[in-house]
């Protein structure tokens, strides 16, 4: 029924647009616009793109969008309106929005976090890791008890990768670092990942970080007086006393990017994956820290935005010793794209 | 352990304020599915209140109000207009997820100062007892508090047992005088104000800040523990505390497990990593509410004098005076 009324609702939307735009791009989000994570920072970008283009494009979203046959509906019934361009945004529209590519040849489509691709279809995704890396120097840096915690979703390579990268960067600085995972198996809900952060806090740690997407996390270590990160979205707000900064998801760069590719007619299919260096992931500006923490997290940025330092460069070992990249190696995409172990250092479970 | 209890309080506070409200509305033989829904509307509300006065009680008080107002949508086309109930409460769920959704827009991002906590010098914080018992913020007390109210009422009251009557048996309770559309109405009022006040509890004092569909199924978990209490007062806030428990054992899994294998060794084999709940998935200690509702379904079919159920014999069941 909110799916009925969703569809309804794009369908109002189409059916207003009267004017003739130059082009027509479709989003189509897995949660609500107002989840001040991932889908709001997509929605971010989109609001972008109509103050870049103005009247020259029409932007249409379709919001909490089940991954599924409902996916398939949403993104036929936008490519059959006339949008030329779509971006589908979670990892679960990957089959849904190859299929309808198929059978619209004509429409470009953008599909966020995937890896399947076709002459309509690009595939685009950021490099959290790269800012996991600067927050992991931070903790490192900040902790007194030696003791990270880290709220993390679901056990998947995305958010494992985040999870080592941060550990990697934290023992870089501190050897004695632990870090203390907790899986809330869940992206969004609030109640589950304050009591997640207060668990970790009673466990000892004393710096809080989150792979999922409310600021209640945030908002516990406020309230227990611990520092902790924001995610996706600069949740100063909620922690004026506890963010050290916050990993921002920056879709805007993109987004003008392809939709400007489009209207030049250059659009290509391709697959895009960048970071902090192409301003897809930003760092918030660093609060609650001494001047040369600061200076350290802003150069650990800059090495990275400039390839001089990879957060994965070897030797790195597993939790079990095995070595999994030799001394003087980096890990290379395909690598990264599918870690499913844990680095030394990092505590909790790892389901399969 | 300390540190596992009060976690454990706070999260079954929301489940405990919405439960018994539940279990009022169904002893008086009214099915309301739309706690989820009344609970989102409390939660927005509330928030929407406390941002723009500051003042937390009144918030509360705006939460239980934007609930019992929900509850009042339902009432209206269930017991006045006879529509079907599951179906209507379903329809009330959908609709407070949409709607809150559409309220709170403007008030994604937005933080609330958090609400202080009862303090009792020394009593609150020098021992461990204290903290557990004495260190919390006023709703986890008031939320006791109801739960007692409403035991007292229902078996001690003349009040209550005209509730029990129209739950159990509508035309006797109207051949007998007493008005079962009204006294229904007041009972699923009071459950849409109590649902309200959870989710005020999440939105203001657990977690203050909104978020579209905050309550993440929370609602259902109320509706399934007043059937796990068999409509019981006094088994629903052992219920509460015990699914509130089970809720959030993943995360302190470490430290329970720690507790566990010191004075139960069985429970505990290999090394540190093969502990019992570290064993268990997640995901089923998620489904673990639902699974014992399932089990206490069975057993209340099996012999309801043996579990001294209550379930209400007119649940669900629309009424019309034929005279």
């Amino acid at each position: 029924m909110i799916r009925k009324f969703a569809l309804a609702l794009a369908g109002l939307m189409m059916a207003t647009g009267a004017y003739a735009a130059e082009l027509k791009v479709g989003f189509v989000y897995v949660g609500p616009v107002g989840d001040f994570g991932w889908t709001y920072q997509h929605d971010q970008g989109r609001l972008a793109v109509e103050a870049e283009f103005g009247d020259r494009v029409e932007t249409t979203y379709v919001e909490s969008v089940p991954e599924g046959p409902d996916a398939e509906r949403v993104i036929r019934q936008l490519a059959a309106s006339g949008h030329g361009l779509i971006f589908t945004t979670s990892f679960g529209y990957m089959d849904p929005t190859l299929k309808i590519a198929k059978m619209f040849p004509k429409v470009k489509f953008e599909h966020a976090t995937g890896y399947r691709r076709a002459d309509n279809v690009s595939t685009y995704s950021a490099r959290f890791y790269e800012g996991r890396h600067v927050i992991g120097l931070i903790a490192g840096m900040m902790t007194k008890t030696n003791k990270i915690g880290y709220i993390a979703s679901v056990p998947i390579p995305e958010v494992v990768r985040g999870i080592n990268a941060a550990t990697l960067a934290a023992r870089a600085v501190n050897p004695d670092v632990t870090i203390q995972v907790i899986w809330v198996n869940s992206w969004y809900d609030p109640g589950k990942e304050a009591t997640a952060a207060k668990a970790l806090i009673a466990q000892g740690a004393d710096i809080i970080m989150q792979h999922t997407d409310s600021p209640a996390a945030l908002q516990a270590a406020e309230i227990a007086g611990v520092l902790a990160f924001g995610q996706a979205s600069n949740m100063i707000k909620f922690g004026p006393n506890a963010q050290l900064t916050a990993i921002i998801d920056d879709w805007s760069p993109y987004y003008i990017a392809r939709v400007r590719a489009v209207l030049d007619g250059t659009w290509t299919s391709e697959d895009s994956w960048k970071g902090l260096a192409a301003g897809e992931v930003v760092m918030a500006p660093y609060t609650n820290l001494p001047d040369d923490v600061v200076a350290t997290a802003e150069k650990a940025a800059a090495d990275v935005a400039s390839g001089a330092v990879h957060p994965f460069t070897g030797p790195i070992r597993d939790r079990d010793g095995t070595e999994r990249i030799a001394a003087g190696a980096v890990a290379d995409d395909g690598m990264m794209l599918g870690m499913d172990w844990f680095v030394e250092g990092v505590q909790g479970d790892l389901p399969k | 352990m300390e540190n596992f209890i009060i976690p454990m309080i706070i999260a079954a506070t929301p489940l405990l304020l919405a439960a018994i409200g539940e279990l009022v509305t169904e002893r008086s033989g009214v099915l309301n599915l739309g706690i989820e829904g009344m609970m989102l509307m409390g939660a927005v509300v509330a928030f929407a209140v406390a941002n723009a006065t500051g003042s937390t009680p009144l918030a509360i008080l705006a939460g239980a109000g934007a609930g019992a107002a929900m509850a009042l949508i339902f009432s209206v086309i269930a017991l006045s207009l006879l529509a079907n109930q599951p179906a209507t409460g379903l329809a009330l769920t959908i609709f407070g997820i949409g709607a809150s959704g559409l309220i709170g827009q403007g008030f994604v991002g937005i933080a609330l100062e958090p609400l202080s906590k009862l303090s009792i010098p020394y009593l609150s914080d020098s021992t461990a007892l204290g903290r557990i018992l004495l260190s919390h913020d006023a709703m986890v007390y008031l939320a006791l508090a109801l739960a007692a109210g409403v035991a007292w009422f229902l078996y001690s009251a003349r009040g209550g047992l005209a509730l029990r009557a129209v739950g159990d048996n509508h035309e006797s309770a109207h051949a007998l005088g007493y008005n079962v559309v009204a006294i229904r109405y007041l009972a699923t009022l009071f459950g849409g104000a109590c649902a309200g006040l959870g989710g005020a509890y999440l939105s203001v004092v657990d977690t203050p800040m909104w978020g579209e569909n905050m309550t993440a199924g929370r609602g259902w978990i109320a509706l399934a523990l007043v059937v796990f209490a068999t409509w019981r007062p006094g088994r629903l806030v052992a219920g509460a505390y015990l699914f509130a428990a089970v809720s959030i054992l993943p995360f302190y899994a470490q430290a329970v497990d720690t507790f566990l294998c010191g004075r139960a060794p069985l429970l505990c084999f290999g090394d540190s990593e093969d502990k019992l709940l570290t064993l268990l998935p997640s995901q089923f200690l998620a489904m673990a509410p639902y699974l014992a509702t399932i089990l206490a379904l069975v057993i209340i079919s099996r012999d309801v004098n043996l579990t001294k159920a209550n379930a209400p014999a007119c649940i669900g069941r629309p009424f019309r005076a034929e005279r």
